[in-house]
């Protein structure tokens, strides 16, 4: 995953450089803390957070016992996570829901954050958890975001209340008694973008919480904001006292300074992160995993839940017993390519194993048309061909390249691909984690 | 209302703005680490960045050694000229027919740009054509269709998801027809590390290139000025895979000061060639080095 990355990166060289040292000198330390204020202050992280935040670890760090304890290099690093964990909130933090319906969310934020986006992946996520939701387009202002919101409800398979250009306040009110009669527990509101500093549409929202009571107010963070991050935030934050953030936009490069600084000044925990332009691309937020993340330490926890949603139990069973007889077959490779897309991208979910995201620096990206070109290739083999690739020569490679659409090469890749793959199966039986290393040479 | 009385304006909204720190920052009674550690500070919260931060306030110590400078106030305009001279370039005049792409990540206000840019020519007396060549985000062509109506301008359009490529040749093509002088391309919000994202900005451009060879053709990467040191990878990356020739900074309006130009100045020397100060369609205004440093103080 491209999130944090430049971050972690720079942290974990910084740890490289402390880890294993059975000694530790305090101007060491020092030299370390100051590489950490630069990291954090190059992530974007709010200047005064990062002031804090040094502090902190430097105070903790310096302390007798770790300068004496056997494994200093660790402690520090255990330290940093501690503090990162605590910067960020601790755990989870789900969702509220209404005590009696309609469960109200109420979403703002800065002009182009991506709220409407949002609002559309926060439904999807809600519907498949067995919510019945409902988007309402209360931004009256920005050209055409109505007829975005509703496109939007189309693609994820939900309805969208508007009422054209008239005062929010009156939509949301309308909304929810439509909510109620038509049997939908859930209500989104879709507030236009303003700046903290615009007193008017301020307001505005201040009157919609008023009215509404919505269960929750979210606000839409874009991820690769600034130090005025935190202005806005807390303008916000103090303005409607809002409940919880959402980054949006964590799949560029941002090193994201911004999610670790807003949790620090309003307080108030972020929930959701936006990774990517489907609507599907959407993932609770979880604070410790994000730290292990961002020190390099992998995120194996969401990968596994990624993977639960892409694989049924049976899917996965069969695939382990295939590992296990060494039977991998073309057309299981096919049918993981499938699931594969379900899981989202694979660059993505590399960086999550352990001691790989650091590595993995200048990988060739993995796109979804190369998939689909494999699938192609897959599917021009006969039955024949795909249990036993090894008949595969010269004239039937040229018969697929024509058939697929793609050229020989391509089918000569893939064939590549899948050996190493096999092989790569075989490993990981015989070697668990160990096993796991010789994925880097499969992207 | 100039570009100066617009930047002040947006600057006196708030008690936290730069100026504020810079302004502490300068009142020092003399010239001593904390004087320093004042200024980093200020120019850290501007998102000027870690690295051009350390560079403008070392090249500052340079000059204050070697003219002997005392006074803060002396300082700050050294400090000033430095800013300016890392802002200031020359920008040629366009010539027409006139071809403006304008690309950068979701969310930065690129379609309200167009619609400004379009105002702007108009009201320069010049024809104008917008080519809806965002077809993915939803709705992103009737947002534009609004701002054409509203500048009075044609806009043309295919349908959600078709090709960008082919919009942009439409459009030129009818600009050839009708002997248009400036086409205007919006494009579809990209992050920068999508590669297969940034191979179809290529495509657009080459397009361009093909099909009005004798254009002026300028290539404006508009970035937020609430984004944060990211901006540098954003400008870097798109100059890098379609030639920029300058940058569009929006939302000047904001409390963020879009300090992270003078970062991305020392790294890929972009010239600021825009700014957007508000919602309004006369809210994008030529970009004025000195203008821009003096609101900042």
């Amino acid at each position: 995953m491209a999130l944090f990355e430049n971050l972690s990166d720079r942290m974990n060289h910084i740890f490289s450089k402390l880890r294993n040292r059975s000694k530790l000198t305090e101007l060491e330390i020092k030299q370390a803390m100051r590489e950490i204020r630069v990291a954090l202050l190059e992530a974007d992280v709010n200047y005064g957070v990062v002031k804090e935040f040094t502090a902190k670890v430097s105070e903790k760090a310096l302390g007798e016992e770790i300068l004496k304890s056997l494994t200093p290099g660790q402690q520090i690093v255990k330290i940093v996570y501690d503090e990162l964990v605590a910067l960020m909130g601790s755990t989870h933090q789900k969702l509220a829901v209404g005590d009696r319906p309609p469960t109200i969310y109420m979403m703002c934020g800065l002009q182009g954050a991506g709220k409407t986006t949002m609002c559309g992946k926060l439904a999807l996520y809600l519907k498949k958890q067995g919510k019945k939701v409902l988007l309402v387009a209360c931004d009256v202002y920005r050209p055409a975001a109505i007829k975005q919101l509703k496109i939007v409800a189309d693609r994820v398979q939900t309805e969208c209340f508007e009422m054209g250009q008239i005062k929010p306040l009156k939509i949301a009110q309308e909304a929810v008694k439509y909510a109620l009669k038509n049997g939908y527990d859930t209500v989104i509101l879709d507030t236009a973008g303003r700046l903290h500093i615009d007193e008017a549409l301020m307001d505005e929202l201040v009157g919609l919480k008023k009215e509404m009571k919505p269960t929750e107010i979210l606000l839409v963070v874009d991820s690769m904001t600034g130090q005025d991050a935190v202005t806005v935030a807390d303008a916000f934050n103090k303005q409607l006292d809002i409940t919880g953030v959402i980054m949006t936009k964590l799949d560029g490069d941002t090193r994201g300074g911004a999610a670790l600084s807003i949790k620090a000044v309003t307080g108030k925990p972020i929930k959701f992160s936006g990774t990517g332009e489907k609507p599907e691309d959407i993932e609770a937020f979880h604070p410790e995993r994000m730290a292990s993340r961002i020190l390099g330490m992998g995120d194996v926890l969401t990968l596994i839940e990624k993977a639960q949603d892409a694989f049924t139990q049976e899917e996965a069973e069969k695939l382990s017993k295939k590992m296990r007889e060494n039977s991998f077959t073309l057309e299981d490779y096919l049918e993981q390519l499938e699931s594969m897309k379900k899981m989202g991208n694979l660059g993505d979910m590399v960086a999550m194993i352990p001691g790989l995201s650091g590595r993995l620096k200048g990988a060739p990206q993995i796109d979804e048309k190369q998939i689909s070109h494999s699938k192609a290739i897959i599917r021009s083999m006969t039955p024949q061909e795909r249990r036993n690739p090894e008949i595969i020569k010269a004239s039937r490679r040229k018969r697929i390249a024509n058939g697929s659409g793609t050229s020989i090469q391509e089918v000569n890749q893939l064939l590549k691909q899948f050996e190493m793959m096999k092989d790569m199966m075989a490993k990981m039986q015989k070697g668990g984690l160990r096993g796991l290393r010789a994925l880097k040479g499969m992207f | 209302m100039g570009f100066f009385q617009k930047i002040v304006a947006g600057i006196k909204k708030t008690k936290d703005a730069l100026s504020k720190k810079l302004f502490f920052a300068f009142s020092a009674r003399a010239l001593d680490d904390e004087f320093y550690d004042n200024l980093e500070e200020a120019l850290l919260v501007a998102d000027v960045g870690y690295e051009a931060t350390e560079a403008l306030i070392s090249e500052l110590k340079d000059e204050i050694f070697s003219r002997k400078i005392k006074k803060p106030e002396e300082a700050r305009d050294v400090l000033k000229q430095l800013m300016i001279d890392d802002l200031d370039y020359e920008i040629p005049e366009f010539e027409y027919p006139l071809v403006i792409l304008l690309s950068g990540v979701n969310g930065v206000g690129k379609t309200t740009a167009i619609g400004k840019l379009a105002h702007m020519f108009k009201d320069m007396g010049k024809s104008v054509v917008i080519a809806a060549a965002d077809t993915f985000r939803a709705a992103a062509s009737d947002q534009l269709e609004v701002w054409g109506e509203r500048a009075g301008v044609r806009v043309i359009r295919h349908n959600e998801g078709a090709d960008p490529a082919a919009v942009v040749f439409d459009a030129i093509s009818s600009a050839k027809a009708k002997n248009t002088d400036v086409v205007l391309v919006d494009t579809a919000g990209r992050l920068h590390n999508k590669k297969n994202l940034m191979a179809e900005l290529q495509k657009i451009c080459r397009v361009v290139e093909r099909e009005l060879p004798q254009a002026d053709f300028r290539k404006y990467i508009v970035l937020d000025a609430t984004t944060g040191q990211n901006a540098v990878s954003q400008a870097k990356i798109f100059s890098e895979d379609i030639e920029t020739d300058g940058i569009v900074l929006t939302k000047l309006d904001g409390t963020a000061k879009g300090g992270v130009v003078l970062a991305i100045s020392k790294e890929v020397e972009l010239p600021v060639t825009y700014v957007g100060v508000g919602e309004k369609i006369d809210d994008l205004i030529p970009f004025d080095a000195t203008d821009f440093v003096n609101a900042l103080f």
